[in-house]
């Protein structure tokens, strides 16, 4: 998986950052792309650019190998992500992807847990195989 | 990724499928309304190319570049802004 990083501060900024602070939170700092975008064109196009602000919002898209955005969640300014959340969908999507769309994940589903196989079957029968209390 | 020359110009991001920027002020102002923005799942998501900073290099970055991988593209308000 690869992960860019977007905000409207410059490469040169980026560098900065990363040398000064992030570096000692992160061994060997920041491993993927921080990118500049600090005309907003990048923002504007995923409609995350705050125009009053001159800033971008918290905004993650989690996108397939085919550039098909399949999950994505905007923050206001001052409430941080949870990377596992993030972490567990993108399994989620895989798993998905690669029974080609044969199985669909419950809500709060981990990996290793049973997947649901939509069909017939299936109908009011969900009970059966998935409820709240499995989630972790 | 190679590492590139770095001048004083001020480079930025563009994203593709961008009409060039319309030197009418008046004309410019309309023509954003008239363009969508904004990304909605299930759909592909806009291409981009930018100036980065990726482990040591000022690079450039391009979304495309990664087709068959998955990538996630994460925005926030800016560096050394505490969150």
């Amino acid at each position: 998986m690869e992960v860019i990083s977007v905000s409207v501060d410059s490469h040169f900024v980026h560098k900065m950052w990363n040398d000064h602070e992030l570096v000692k939170m992160v061994d060997g700092g920041i491993p993927f792309h921080m990118a500049a975008d600090q005309a907003g064109n990048v923002g504007r196009a995923f409609g995350v650019w705050d125009e009053s602000q001159g800033i971008e919002l918290r905004g993650r898209f989690i996108i397939d190998p085919d550039g098909v955005v399949q999950g994505m969640e905007v923050l206001t300014p001052p409430v941080g992500r949870k990377m596992a959340e993030t972490i567990r969908q993108v399994k989620a999507f895989q798993t998905v992807r690669a029974s080609k769309g044969a199985e669909a994940t419950p809500a709060g589903w981990e990996p290793g847990q049973p997947t649901l196989k939509p069909g017939p079957h299936l109908v009011g029968k969900v009970w059966e195989v998935w409820n709240p209390k499995m989630e972790k | 990724m190679a590492d590139q020359p770095q001048g004083c110009a001020r480079v930025t991001s563009s994203v593709s499928g961008t009409p060039e920027p319309v030197q009418n002020i008046e004309q410019a102002s309309i023509e954003k309304k008239e363009v969508s923005m904004g990304v909605k799942v299930g759909q592909k998501a806009p291409d981009f190319t930018a100036p980065a900073y990726y482990k040591g290099a000022f690079t450039t970055v391009k979304l495309s570049d990664f087709l068959g991988k998955w990538v996630l593209v994460c925005f926030y308000p800016g560096d050394f802004t505490f969150v």
